[in-house]
């Protein structure tokens, strides 16, 4: 546990991400096993464990301790858990390992597990206590991805993130066989019906680096704004992946239900709506959720449109070029109204495609994925074989409203900042960026930000309204949760525009106007330039 | 005489009418008596200052041979008006006194001033001193702030640049007493590079150096060509200046005891947090007034509304001060 605590800590802490990966790599390499498979499945959320409430761990508090000294102290503190831990009297005896504290938790009932706990805080160290009672609440909250995980292990030895993702599902913690293949071992077989495969990735293109390729050797589609997932059906196990192999089956039985064929295929999830299909904002609402209502399942409802045969009753399409296994797609039965085939556009010349993209049929596309015919499928994301070529992004012109301190290669440098529009005569928090600076830029805006603070809040400066930034995005979307009731996908500054006055920024209205506008990259607006919030003139 | 009349706080800070003097004045006065050094404690501009030699070396290093008109070093017992004066080490920062109080048919006062029981490399240890009267601070006085202990918070320290070789430590440290207490204690736990410091701490580490405090090699942090150590210390409020700027993806570490608290560190930004205080933590607090066993204890600052709930349920008597002008360096 001692070991557990201070990677928990470290983690916590550590803000960089490749810095996060060598904390959690030094520990999956010092620790044996099976502590390290259980802290790996503790920190990516696999570790299903009874969970431990609140309350129980208030009644704990209110045994040992004064009322008015844990008011005060948890009044301080702000975390429960972390004023058990700190004002718990326990001392450290021997070592109680994450293996004993999952098998101690996983066999104690329900009665049972208040003295079991306190049994448990009274042998242990204050850091370990915090790492105890995280796990025991299922709340690590430390920011790292399954995929950043699995990376850690990747770096350990020679199997591919893309291999271990592969055979990762099915496997149950604490994963020896796993640790095992990266320090050498066999390859473990897969355990499970209707594995997640990795996809196949694209990069960026625009129209200047297509011109030097053949548009004959390609096909091309809509790119759909939805989620790209993996639908897998085999021996009646029916599963849907997100394009990371996230199992998120459980919230969208709607679609699971419509899989009645043996395969797995690659396609883009996305939410029926009269006649065509709703928006990303639509899509969003049956998002992370374990369970979904049946008024939203009747309101939502999920579809699949299909772009790629992985394996196909039983035969591993993959390696065969892509129009042989387009051909197999377009003959195959889905038996489904639910699911689709995303159908190929017609062009011959990158010209002939730039007009379909800045014209499309569907508020729902986001541009246009151009394939090779004959590439194979191939997970990850090689160069060459597919590429994404996005419209253009949105912007609006904002006011720099706060900054904050970045961390690492920025530290000492305000290089995170909240903008916001203008909503009569007050400033609006719209969202935050700290990407797509040079670092002459980033000096400039540290400086500026020096100068012109009016109040300090921690790590955090309010500075005053004056200096407008474009900030570019890829959507809107409505969102309770935000003060200005919208929130951007993908902001990042892309311009600062030191020569333009705050009060002629952007009004919160025209993004309002932007959520539902269905023909905002409209051709004959793309082709004006205009720009007041809407669609980035190509320079 | 009672309690009340032979001490009691007044807006310049406690004050003494027999002896005719105040303790830890925060405003100029004709006669002041210091604790350490620590700038809320130890202010210029006094008529007259009594304190250890080390504070008063430490004063005219911060504020000039000047910062009083007349000074005396306290060196044993010694009478001020009709009181009976001594100073006795408290364990906070190098030259940190207790003052302990006693006049004819009054009680006997210990006014502790910050102090800490943790031993400390830097300077002398806390000692006991029997009273009628104890007189405690609180910073650190709520149940769940039980400092751990420093040498492991320095392998913490260690470990992180094990970790990261290649990236630089900056360890926020309050320029007088922390700073070289950090140091020191990674001189105890092996480590003889180079240790870099912030201009602000220059002076106070080359004193400590001269009192013969081995702090081993220590350089200014100055141009980063220069840096050829990991380590570099400097007041925490160096970090929200450009002065960071010079350190390629720097490692941002806070030795304080407020870093027992997530929310504290997260706060300010920190990637290491070390929990090092020059302050007595709760268990220390309240192990030290069931040993003393006062009459009555006075709270000066800090979090004094736990420390007298705790008085009260240990029968106690207990009032709080509410001092004010007393920041924390620790912060
Ligand atoms: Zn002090
Ligand atoms: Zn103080």
């Amino acid at each position: 546990m001692k070991a557990f605590a201070a990677l928990l800590e470290r983690l916590a802490f550590t803000p960089a991400r490749n810095a996060k990966l060598q904390i959690l790599q030094h520990y999956l390499e010092r620790t044996p096993d099976p502590d390290r498979g259980y802290a790996f499945a503790a920190l990516t959320g696999d570790l299903k464990l009874r969970t431990v409430t609140p309350g129980l761990l208030r009644g704990l508090a209110v045994e040992r301790f004064d009322e008015v000294l844990f008011a005060l102290s948890y009044d301080f503190v702000g975390d429960l858990a972390e004023t058990i831990a700190l004002i718990w009297e326990g001392e450290p005896q021997g070592e109680l390992s994450i293996t004993e504290a999952v098998h101690l938790l996983e066999t104690t009932g329900k009665a049972g597990l208040p003295a079991a706990i306190a049994g448990v805080l009274d042998r242990l160290g204050p850091s370990e206590r915090l790492a105890f009672l995280k796990l025991a609440t299922g709340n690590l909250r430390i920011g790292l991805s399954a995929r950043l995980a699995r990376t850690a292990l990747a770096q350990m030895g020679a199997p591919t993130l893309d291999e271990i993702e592969e055979v990762w599902h099915g496997l149950k913690p604490p994963y020896p066989e796993v640790f095992a293949w990266v320090e050498g071992g066999p390859r473990p077989d897969r355990a499970a019906l209707a594995p997640f495969r990795p996809v196949m990735l694209s990069t960026p293109i625009d129209l200047d680096e297509l011109r030097a390729l053949d548009p004959a050797d390609h096909v091309a589609e809509w790119k759909w704004d939805g989620i790209r997932v993996q639908a897998v059906s085999e021996g009646g196990v029916r599963r849907l992946y997100s394009r990371t192999g996230e199992d998120i089956s459980g919230a969208f039985p709607d679609l699971i239900a419509e899989i009645t064929w043996e395969g797995a295929v690659d396609g883009e999830l996305l939410v029926r709506s009269e006649g065509g299909v709703a928006s990303f904002n639509d899509l969003q609402q049956r998002l992370n959720r374990k369970t979904v209502s049946r008024a939203l399942l009747q309101s939502h409802p999920a579809g699949l449109r299909v772009y790629d045969l992985l394996i196909w009753n039983g035969e591993d399409l993959r390696p065969r070029p892509l129009m042989d296994r387009r051909a197999v797609l377009e003959a195959a039965d889905f038996r489904s109204d639910r699911i689709d085939i995303s159908p190929l556009l017609s062009f011959s010349t990158w010209d002939d495609l730039a007009a379909l993209r800045a014209d499309p049929p569907d508020p729902v596309i986001e541009g246009v994925m151009i394939k090779r015919r004959d590439a194979p499928y191939t997970g990850g994301r090689p160069r060459g074989p597919w590429f994404k070529w996005k419209r253009d992004p949105r912007v609006v012109d904002a006011v720099l409203m706060y900054a904050q301190r970045g961390h690492g290669k920025r530290s000492g440098y305000y290089s995170d900042f909240t903008f916001g529009l203008w909503s009569g005569d007050t400033l609006v928090p719209v969202g935050k960026a700290y990407f797509g600076f040079t670092d002459e830029e980033l000096r400039e805006l540290d400086r500026f930000v020096r100068n012109n603070t009016t109040e300090r809040f921690g790590p955090v400066r309010a500075v005053a309204p004056k200096l407008v930034v474009e900030v570019a995005f890829e959507g809107v979307n409505r969102s309770a949760r935000h003060r200005s009731g919208v929130a951007l996908r993908f902001p990042r500054i892309s311009r600062i525009r030191w020569d333009k006055p705050a009060v002629e920024a952007d009004r919160l209205d025209t993004l309002e106007a932007m959520i539902d506008a269905p023909n905002v990259f409209d051709a004959e607006a793309a082709r004006a330039g205009v720009r007041h919030g809407r669609t980035k003139r190509r320079e | 005489m009672r309690a009340d009349d032979f001490l009691y706080p007044t807006d310049a800070g406690l004050y003494c009418p027999p002896g005719d003097f105040f303790i830890d004045p925060v405003r100029p006065v004709p006669r002041a008596l210091i604790t350490h050094g620590h700038g809320d404690h130890a202010r210029a501009g006094h008529g007259a200052v009594m304190a250890t030699r080390e504070t008063l070396d430490i004063m005219a290093i911060r504020y000039g041979e000047d910062f009083t008109a007349a000074r005396q070093v306290a060196d044993g017992p010694v009478r001020v008006g009709g009181v009976a004066v001594s100073f006795h080490p408290a364990g906070h920062i190098l030259g940190s006194a207790q003052i302990r109080l006693a006049c004819q048919g009054g009680p006997v006062i210990t006014v502790s001033g910050d102090y800490c029981r943790t031993p400390n490399p830097v300077c002398a240890p806390w000692e006991p001193v029997p009273c009628d009267i104890f007189v405690t601070e609180a910073t650190f006085g709520l149940p769940v702030f039980k400092h751990p202990d420093p040498a492991a918070e320095t392998r913490k320290l260690l470990a992180s640049m094990a970790e990261f070789p290649g990236r630089p430590h900056l360890v926020g440290a309050y320029a007088l007493g922390k700073a070289q207490r950090v140091i020191a204690l990674l001189r105890q736990a092996g480590y003889d590079a180079p240790i870099h410091l912030h201009g602000s701490a220059q002076r106070l580490s080359d004193y400590h150096l001269a009192e013969g405090i081995p702090l081993g090699d220590l350089r200014p942090a100055t141009t980063p060509k220069q840096i050829e150590g990991q380590v570099v210390i400097a007041p925490p409020s160096a970090f929200a200046s450009p002065w960071v700027q010079r350190f390629r993806d720097p490692v941002i570490s806070f030795a304080s005891g407020w870093m027992a608290v997530r929310a504290r560190a997260r706060q300010r930004g920190v990637e290491l947090p070390l929990i090092i205080s020059d302050h007595v933590d709760w268990p220390q607090l309240t192990q030290t007034l069931s040993e003393l066993r006062p009459q009555e204890v006075w709270v000066t600052h800090g979090a004094e509304e736990a420390l007298v709930r705790w008085c009260e349920l240990n029968q106690l008597r207990a009032r709080p001060l509410r001092l004010v002008g007393y920041e924390d360096e620790e912060e």
